[in-house]
């Protein structure tokens, strides 16, 4: 990790009086109360979502693909939308967890749970629409490179989308795990404040017995970072591979080469959106506004505005390389794109993604939270438009004109993305009322540097830590010191080299000043006959050996921490 | 405060010296008619064996823009050998040009790390300031190169931009389509408007990153701040279209919507490791004293980063292309593959190959040496790199790394020597007043 010292001008990440203590109590809060009214309400909706779009799919596939709104023309739709805007919002999750994690940014800590969630959720969802789509989703294993006994087709590995099948079942592997891990510390402070034994028995399970040692400790370090640095080139992959599905083709609008990196930046784009609307209202309902702060929200606001920029510059790069290029299918599939029959989604998108984010540049705007909110809806809105302009406006009018078609979507293709949404904050809901919300243990190695409480302490040269009840401790340890025998003749020794300490001539020095030197050892050294800095510092490696021998106790401690290298600095300083 | 050593001030007028006359014997060795080409050619089939030379016969069938306008009028070899004279001709002219963008290429990939470091506010990097401020300097020098090269371009002094010559354009349905873009006074317009964008942006945040370490508060600080993410919007738009007209257009049939953003990625990955370069040369004189170890882990971190990045792009360039196999795009590759392929597949492995390995473990990215190594075979790259970008449409076959290009090379590497290094002698090497220097000082893990 960096170093402790933050400039002063760096604003808390955690506001409020928040001690450790509080950051257990406030996390688990949620896990441990009672769910509200609100709670349930919510979830009916999403339960009621969920169950219709279950309908629709039951109906797709006893019924056939023939029950969506495609056609001969538009052979691809809402079907690979859907697919897509849920993969690209599930980026952020893991860009949060992994890229910022290499970045060093402290804020990702309050998000980075509920964000790699998210990423879980919303690839479930994804993964969801190519399964249907195959008609037979019995024969799903299909898509899986086995011997041929089992099926009758070899996998056809020139294809994008079974490169899909394997760079999306990776990455969730890979984010699952990540997650998982990051939550054991978390689930096992879950089963140890549980009261009652069939709690404190499952949190045991899911925290797969974490026990707080410092092994432990250290594989959770190690285990963090090597996934880090394996997700952060699986994040860039997915979306990478995504964009292949299009851009391999020769399909004007589809192949352009920008599409890559430009598919992976509106993904985390809209992965950011959908991050803030979930947080927004989590952080208010769970009672979080001291973790997940303004400043958190700006941050990501910012994230927004710099991916959409990003995306912005694509769009208008693909639009002035299709005049470029001299291409007249190319040009054409960009015109009717901005003027053709789907003008007005091409101009949803346009002013969702490219417009609405350029309000962030606005300090008012992005700090001010219900902006923000319907910023992010509205670039949800952008991003799944973005994906169906790209789609079905390249499809709609292809190379013969007696073949061109628009595309309407039945209740069933309605049906099925209502209900993904509702399955997707179904899991959300759950989510929010079993597990830790917040990464606490991330956030506890954060709070001395960055707490509100604690930079204040420091503002104010106050010690970042007192404890109670002083005097008592002193008194036990003087209780102690009587019990240690004392030769003189080593004593003796020992004053012949650092100087006896005159009571009369010689103030004592405060030895706790040492660092190494505690309450208990300066009566020690007081006891013996050591009272000042200057004593100290002309201790020599004999001396050491000598003293040692004389307390019995921490044998080499004045060593390690150079003693007498520190008192002289103290001494010069006095 | 750092002075300029006699000894580099020398060794980087030795370089320029040197340079200017490889440059100069590149240009007077440039044949003036048909014949001396053709003698040209012949005496090099003679010493190398006669493949080269039966290769390039084979070769020249529609390819090239240049010949696609003569070749229609004028008997098949005549047009073939007039080819080659333009050719050989561009070839003192290309190694200039890909040498000076190279160098002022560098400069402008560290503007925008160094302004990425300030939007951003960094922590750790402070300390580096006046390092990336040196490099960006000779953005001055270096651009105004450049923006000459190509005012003698449009001046019909060399032939690096075949829609700058009108008679191909007359017989060229697409560039005929292109000329509201593709045209000299806009060309030069834009070209005027890119670099003084980014020239102003480097001064004006070098005066404010000085006035800073003077002022008794943070305002210059934060007015950079703000720059610096205006500039960033600047740069994302402007260093785009800069690539489209200063090194795609040498190829004007020939289009790729990623091209910008590759061509980014070069010059960052360059830049930063150039920054770790004259980091580690400062520290190894003494000088930077707070600058430590993990300072340089960082760099490395990003060097490594920035070239698995370059080669994400690279990759998703080439196996689009690739893939889809449209005639009009592949034959990019295909002339390169075909006519470059030492320096094509030799650049892959200096910019992806040797960093992953050299750079995978975190102990060596610690060790200065290892990272000046490193940083050479990445720069040797990524010239490769700009190489392969300019050349195939310049001088096509006729290639080769000689007299002219070392000595644009070392040329342009004395210039950028002498001209940063006096920079970094004209204040202070480590800002005072920045209010991230104490974070940046404490800086290790």
């Amino acid at each position: 990790m960096a170093s402790h010292y933050e400039a002063p001008i760096r604003k808390a990440l955690v506001i409020g009086d928040k001690g450790y203590h509080d950051v257990t109590v406030d996390i688990a809060a949620p896990v441990e109360g009672r769910a509200n009214k609100h709670w349930w309400i919510v979830f009916s909706i999403a339960m009621v979502a969920f169950l219709w779009g279950m309908g629709c799919i039951i109906y797709t596939v006893s019924t056939g693909i023939g029950t969506w709104g495609l056609n001969k023309t538009v052979n691809w739709a809402w079907d690979i939308t859907n697919f897509v805007w849920w993969v690209g919002i599930g980026h952020a999750g893991t860009l949060i967890s992994a890229v910022l994690l290499l970045f060093r940014q402290k804020w990702r800590m309050a998000i980075n749970r509920s964000a790699e969630a998210m990423t879980i959720f919303s690839v479930i969802q994804a993964g969801l629409f190519p399964i249907i789509h195959m008609g037979r989703p019995w024969l799903a294993y299909w898509v899986l490179p086995i011997p041929n006994q089992f099926g009758s087709l070899w996998v056809n590995f020139n294809s994008p989308l079974l490169w899909d099948v394997f760079a999306i079942s990776t990455y969730l592997s890979v984010s699952l795990v990540f997650w998982w891990t990051g939550l054991l510390p978390d689930f096992a402070m879950l089963r140890d404040r549980a009261v009652l034994p069939f709690q404190k028995k499952i949190y045991g399970l899911l925290s797969f017995g974490w026990s707080g040692r410092a092994k432990d400790w250290q594989r959770f370090e190690e285990v963090s970072l090597v996934l880090a640095g394996l997700a952060t080139p699986l994040v860039l992959s997915v979306h990478t591979i995504v964009s292949f599905d299009f851009a391999t083709s020769v399909i004007p609008g589809w192949h352009t080469t920008i599409f890559p990196p430009y598919f992976v930046a509106g993904a985390i784009f809209s992965g950011f959106a959908m991050v803030n609307t979930l947080l927004i209202i989590m952080r208010k309902v769970c009672h979080l506004e001291s973790y997940i702060t303004v400043q958190h929200i700006e941050l990501m606001n910012i994230v927004i505005m710099l991916t959409g920029s990003i995306v912005g510059c694509a769009y208008i790069t693909e639009l002035f390389m299709a005049w470029y290029s001299g291409v007249e299918y190319e040009q054409y599939a960009f015109l009717n794109r901005a003027t053709g029959p789907y003008w007005w989604a091409y101009w949803s998108m346009m002013t969702c993604n490219v417009f609405s984010p350029q309000f962030m540049w606005f300090k008012k705007l992005r700090t001010s939270i219900m902006f923000s909110f319907f910023i992010s809806i509205v670039v949800n809105i952008g991003m799944w438009f973005e994906r169906f302009v790209i789609i079905v406006t390249s499809l709609h009018r292809d190379y013969l004109p007696s073949s061109w078609s628009m595309f309407s979507p039945t209740f069933v293709d309605i049906g099925i993305f209502i209900g993904t949404i509702g399955f997707f904050f179904v899991l959300f809901l759950l989510y929010a009322r079993t597990f830790p919300v917040i990464a606490q243990a991330e956030v506890k190695s954060i709070l001395k540097a960055s707490g509100d409480k604690y930079k204040k302490l420091r503002d104010a040269g106050k010690p970042l830590y007192q404890i109670n009840g002083v005097t008592e401790i002193v008194e036990t340890v003087k209780e102690e010191e009587k019990t240690i025998d004392i030769d003189d003749k080593e004593v003796s020794a020992l004053f012949d080299t650092i100087g006896v300490f005159n009571a009369d001539t010689d103030t004592a020095d405060d030895l706790k000043k040492v660092k190494g030197i505690g309450p208990k050892m300066e009566v020690t050294l007081n006891e013996i006959g050591i009272h000042t800095f200057a004593q100290v510092s002309k201790m020599t490696e004999k001396e050491y050996d000598l003293l040692d021998s004389i307390t019995g106790s921490f044998p080499g401690r004045a060593q390690r921490d150079d003693w007498a290298g520190q008192a002289n600095k103290l001494n010069s300083n006095k | 405060m750092y002075t300029f050593s006699n000894k580099l001030k020398i060794a980087s007028f030795i370089l320029m010296a040197v340079g200017l006359l490889g440059i100069g014997v590149g240009f007077l060795s440039a044949p003036g008619t048909v014949e001396e080409a053709k003698a040209i050619v012949a005496s090099q089939s003679n010493g190398h064996g006669d493949a080269h030379a039966v290769e390039s016969d084979a070769n020249e069938h529609g390819e090239h823009v240049a010949e696609e306008a003569h070749g229609h009028e004028a008997s098949h070899d005549s047009s073939h050998d007039e080819h080659l004279l333009h050719q050989l001709q561009n070839k003192p002219w290309a190694a200039l040009y890909v040498a000076a963008f190279f160098f002022m290429m560098i400069s402008l990939g560290v503007l925008a790390f160094y302004a990425i470091q300030r939007a951003a506010q960094a922590g750790w990097s402070p300390l580096l300031f006046r390092v990336m401020e040196a490099i960006t300097s000779y953005l001055v020098p270096g651009g105004i190169i450049v923006f000459v090269i190509l005012v003698m371009s449009v001046l019909h002094m060399n032939h690096l931009f075949v829609w700058m010559d009108t008679d191909v354009v007359a017989n060229d349905h697409l560039l005929q389509g292109k000329k509201g873009f593709l045209n000299p006074t806009f060309f030069l317009i834009r070209a005027a408007i890119f670099l003084g964008g980014w020239i102003l942006y480097r001064e004006y945040s070098r005066k404010l990153s000085l006035r800073q370490d003077e002022s008794t508060d943070d305002s210059n600080f934060k007015l950079n701040f703000r720059i610096s993410a205006a500039f960033l919007v600047f740069y994302l738009i402007s260093e785009s279209m800069m690539s489209w007209d200063w090194i795609m257009s040498v190829d004007p049939h020939w289009f790729s919507t990623l091209f910008g953003w590759y061509v980014f990625a070069s010059m960052f990955v360059s830049g930063i490791t150039v920054i770790a370069m004259v980091t580690i040369y400062l520290k190894s004189k003494g000088h930077l004293t707070d600058v430590n170890d993990s300072h340089i882990h960082d760099l490395a971190k990003f060097m490594f980063g920035i070239s698995v990045f370059w080669t994400y792009l690279w990759f998703s360039q080439f196996m689009l292309i690739w893939y889809s196999d449209i005639p009009e795009e592949v034959t990019y590759y295909i002339t390169r593959i075909r006519d470059y392929k030492l320096p094509f597949f030799g650049m892959i492995v200096m910019n992806f190959v040797f960093p992953l390995l050299l750079l995978m473990n975190s102990d060596f990215k610690r060790v200065n040496w290892f990272v000046i190594m490193s940083g050479v075979v990445i720069l040797a790259g990524h010239y490769l790199d700009i190489f392969n970008m300019i050349m195939p449409s310049t001088v096509g076959n006729q290639w080769f790394i000689g007299i002219p290009e070392i000595g644009a090379v070392l040329f342009f590497a004395g210039l950028f020597i002498f001209w940063v290094f006096r920079a970094l002698s004209k204040a202070p090497l480590q800002p005072k007043r920045n209010p991230f220097i104490e974070e940046s000082r404490h800086f290790h893990y």
